[in-house]
């Protein structure tokens, strides 16, 4: 049988084993014991050719539902936004996606440079001083933030706003037991954290406190309130998890004195891919520069005095540092930060400002047609793109029948908050349009009418 | 002289008012938003995003592109990374929509395509590596070790054994072994390596003993070597109580030959963007499953993925998981791409794929050995580890090699690591490489090693035709400039 990434021949084997000096390549495994030599051929599928596999993988794709086949309304995390058809000629083109970390200079300033305006324009976005080069995910950013914190507080205890994330905190739990962390949470009131319990539980001890703004469900964060409460207490650090997009038009967590601010820039040209990958950020005061988690990328000269980019700071690395590191991450998400610069160059100043404008002014339409139905909008505080509806239908079975109208329903909030059963999660981004918000409600009052 | 200005950022190319971007315009009634939102929180300055033309963006990023350098770009023997041939056929199949454009919380029942082709992947590499169960999650190979990690140290707690706090890392492994085990809560222990580049067992039974949580080990090793008393290894260290880790960032020398789970070991994870040709993406994404033996199963991290009657599920029920690991369901994208590699070589090709990539390595170790050092004699796997301490006392340093390398059009291999060989050069040829492409590297090499015993201003001042010379980097980490900010 014939391999098309193989392109050894028979008469290349012969000469290179007489180069060896061997029999066969037998011989070359000579020092695998016997004991756990596979004998039997591995026992996975047969190949394909690749036609016939292309054909076999579009049928398993086409059986799922897509937000290309049907109206998305589903967020909590993971957006259908535009993405810029360049986005993807760029992240193409094979001297960037089949390179891997710039560690010789010479040879990779074009991934150097994509990365320092990488972390440029997430500082900028952020209200922060600096940003490294990216992190696995959101979720893990997350987590990264919480060790850093105890590490440089050197204090154990970090409290959660309910209001972040599920899967995020759930990530973070498993980070702090590593660390042993002793991880609080503090609950949401009204959908938005709530400040008398976080102030009861602030104390000397507190390394950060986290909050997502805006929030799980859509709503922004007082984080000057929550600065003050902070404030209570010299060392304790703010970490802020946000969504890049609402920075354009959301007061920066910068600006309101975020010691780390952290996220996900999928808002920006990076597909749902089934939840990944996508790609984290991790933004800081300056101060924080040397404890910063992953690579980053600094600006300097060569010997003829030209401008070029290195990976710097290095010292604060598992490959350097080992078991002093602060963070143990290597490979990161370099593609989609590129991914990610892309978008962020084609919307630009401007363009990014007027996407958050779109999804806030569709979401303020979507939540005037659903009261206007006589349906429930939970929350009342201001909000992005989200928004939570209460209907006393079964949440799962009112998004089987959306899925049925062309929809992709909301995120049932129940399916992780016992408070919130029956809570649905919607999302509306500048991809939908009137005529789907509009429609989108009338299937949801329809089923809610029914119920009555 | 080259100035800034030739290869300007974005940011310096801006031109306020130029726009390269196409949304739609507003179709909803407009809501005054000094309504809705408190002013304090209406952003007062637009974040200093780049103002360019579709047309400049393309420009900028071919540029860009055109100063970087990938597997496509030419022989990159990248040792520990695996830089084999990314297939172009894994890019088109990420690119189905029905791949793309999937939420991670639609209805499982409307993702049975993508859930389908997750399960059995699991069950693919399951068989590859010999292990109970896998988990797609980890994000890449330190995700990974993290992951597994915190699994056997879950098992140890169970059996009311916490006392077990040191994990056990030979002196030649990746730095992300002992990292993981600070972040997952433990301490690293070396082992030593002996002369012949494998971990010394008695060291290793002097390290061991009721502290022992795992010893984790790469096999072959870092040095290209396969570990051959990895059943003497085992035994030393499960007779102590303590779990055995595979880190399987060399699993491209083995496939089809020998398996982790039957040597033995209780986890693997597995780099999805080395031996499953995930392309490396200039530094990411990569996805890093890890398998487990049926003891560590339980642990898992949530949720998982598996059938239950006709269909795929996602697992939350798991009372004895670890947890989440990470958001939704790992990197789906990169899984996606090794699965269509798996199915595009079936058994036979992966067999190949190791057997080439042990030849091909096995070759050019053998004809480097003319000019440089090689530490360890015996055959090597997939890569092997050559010492440049022969030029080193001629003045000329396995950095200096390296940056000659990048004159004749090469990526150079990975240098100064492993940590335990003097002036380290780290070869991994890779199975996709033809014999031409080898000899003309060795060429090159046997070239760089005469001039640096005649010629040796050439090989210290290299590089000479690249498009920047040699970095400070020593001004770059003192004076850290890590964005830009304008003058
Ligand atoms: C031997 C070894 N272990 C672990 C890793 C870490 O893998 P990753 O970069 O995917 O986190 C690498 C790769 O860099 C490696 O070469």
């Amino acid at each position: 049988m014939e391999f098309r990434y193989l392109p050894m021949t028979e008469q290349d084997k012969e000469e290179m084993l007489q180069m060896i000096g061997v029999e066969d390549t037998e011989e070359l495994f000579s020092d695998i014991p016997e004991e756990v030599r596979l004998r039997a051929p591995l026992g996975i599928k047969e190949p394909k050719s690749e036609g016939e596999l292309k054909a076999e993988l579009a049928g398993l794709a086409n059986r799922n539902v897509t937000m290309k086949t049907h109206a998305s309304f589903l967020g909590a995390g993971v957006y259908d936004h535009y993405i810029p058809s360049i986005v993807d000629h760029v992240i193409s083109r094979s001297e960037f996606y089949t390179a891997y970390t710039p560690y010789q200079p010479e040879i990779s300033q074009g991934e150097l440079q994509a990365i320092f305006e990488f972390q440029t324009m997430i500082a900028e976005l952020t209200g922060m001083d600096v940003a490294n080069s990216s992190m696995y995910d959101g979720g893990t950013a997350l987590a990264e933030a919480a060790t850093l914190s105890a590490g440089h507080t050197k204090k154990r205890k970090i409290i959660v706003s309910e209001a972040v994330h599920p899967e995020s905190r759930q990530v973070i739990d498993s980070y702090g037991r590593g660390q042993h962390l002793e991880i609080v949470t503090v609950p949401h009131k009204e959908g938005l954290t709530d400040l008398q319990a976080l102030e009861e539980l602030v104390d000397e001890n507190t390394a950060s406190v986290i909050i997502q703004y805006p929030n799980f469900f859509g709503q922004v964060e007082p984080l000057a309130d929550i600065r003050k409460i902070i404030d209570t207490q010299p060392k304790t650090m703010m970490v802020v998890s946000s969504n890049p997009l609402a920075l354009g038009y959301l007061t920066p967590p910068g600006s309101f004195g975020a010691d780390i601010v952290v996220g996900d820039t999928q808002v920006f040209g990076i597909p749902a891919q089934f939840g990944g990958p996508h790609c984290g950020y991790f933004a800081s005061t300056a101060k924080l520069m040397r404890k910063l988690p992953g690579r980053l990328v600094g600006q300097t000269k060569d010997e003829e005095g030209r401008r070029g980019f290195v990976l710097t700071l290095q010292a604060r690395e598992q490959h350097i540092r080992r078991d002093k590191a602060t963070s143990n991450i290597c490979s990161n998400q370099a593609l989609n930060a590129l991914a990610s610069s892309v978008a962020m160059s084609a919307l630009g100043k401007k363009g990014v400002a007027e996407m958050a404008h779109l999804n806030i002014q569709k979401a303020q339409y979507m939540k005037k047609q659903l009261e206007a139905h006589g349906l429930q909008v939970v929350f009342q505080g201001a909000f992005f793109n989200e928004l939570v509806i209460k209907i006393d239908d079964d949440a799962d079975a009112l998004n089987d029948h959306l899925v049925t109208q062309g929809f992709i329903g909301g995120y049932h909030l129940g399916r992780t908050d016992d408070r919130l059963k029956n809570h649905i999660l919607v999302a509306v981004t500048e991809q939908r349009t009137k005529e789907q918000i509009d429609t989108f409600v009338r299937e949801v009052a329809a089923v809610h009418a029914k119920q009555h | 002289m080259q100035n800034n200005t030739d290869f300007p950022l974005l940011f310096e190319q801006t031109k306020p008012g130029r726009t390269g971007y196409s949304l739609p315009p507003l179709d909803v009634p407009e809501t005054d938003l000094s309504e809705v939102f408190e002013s304090d929180y209406i952003r007062s300055e637009q974040a200093e995003l780049p103002e360019l033309s579709e047309l400049q963006i393309i420009r900028h990023y071919t540029a860009l592109s055109r100063r970087n350098y990938g597997v496509d770009s030419g022989f990159y023997p990248l040792g520990s990374c695996t830089m084999k041939y990314n297939p172009k056929i894994n890019e088109d199949v990420i690119r189905m929509d029905g791949f793309s454009h999937v939420h991670p919380y639609q209805d499982p029942k409307t993702a049975q395509g993508a859930l389908e082709l997750m399960f059995d992947l699991q069950e693919q590499l399951k068989e590859i590596t010999g292990m109970h169960e896998v988990s797609l999650q980890p994000a890449a190979g330190a995700h990974g070790e993290w992951t597994g990690l915190m699994m056997i140290r879950a098992l140890h707690e169970k059996n009311g054994e916490t006392q077990r706090t040191k994990v056990i890392v030979p002196d030649s492994a990746h730095g992300t072994n002992p990292a993981s085990a600070t972040v997952a809560g433990f301490e690293s222990v070396t082992v030593k390596s002996n002369e012949q580049g494998l971990v010394d067992l008695d060291d290793l039974r002097r390290v061991v003993g009721e502290d022992t949580a795992a010893l984790m080990l790469t096999n072959p090793n870092t040095l290209g070597l396969f570990e051959k008393d990895i059943l003497e290894m085992a035994k030393i260290v499960h007779e102590a109580g303590g779990k055995l880790y595979y880190d399987g960032a060399n699993l491209n020398a083995i496939m089809g030959y020998t398996r982790p789970g039957d040597m033995g070991f209780d986890v693997v994870h597995l780099n999805l963007h080395k031996t499953f040709t995930g392309p490396h993406g200039g530094g990411g994404p990569g996805s890093g499953p890890v398998g487990v033996s049926e003891e560590l199963a339980a642990f898992l991290p949530k949720p998982i993925v598996r059938r239950s009657g006709g269909e795929i599920i996602l697992d939350e029920d798991r009372p004895d998981s670890i947890g989440r690991v990470k958001p939704y369901y790992g990197n789906f994208g990169i899984n996606v791409r090794a699965y269509t590699y798996i199915r595009t070589m079936g058994p036979e090709g992966l067999k190949r794929v190791s057997e080439y990539a042990v030849l091909n390595a096995n070759y050019m170790m053998r004809r480097l050995s003319e000019a440089f050092d090689l530490p360890y004699a015996q055959h090597c796997k997939h890569e092997f580890v050559l010492s440049g301490r022969r030029q080193k006392k001629l003045g000329v340093r396995t950095l200096d090699m390296a940056k000659r390398l990048l004159d004749f059009g090469y990526h150079p291999p990975t240098i100064y690591f492993p940590l335990n060989v003097e002036e380290a050069l780290m070869i991994e040829p890779t199975e996709t490489e033809a014999k031409e492409t080898l000899d003309s590297f060795i060429d090159t090499m046997l070239e760089i090693a005469a001039d640096a015993e005649q010629n040796p201003e050439i090989v210290q001042e290299a590089p000479h035709t690249t498009v920047v010379s040699r970095m400070d980097e020593t001004t770059a980490a003192r004076k850290p400039i890590l964005r830009y900010i304008p003058e």
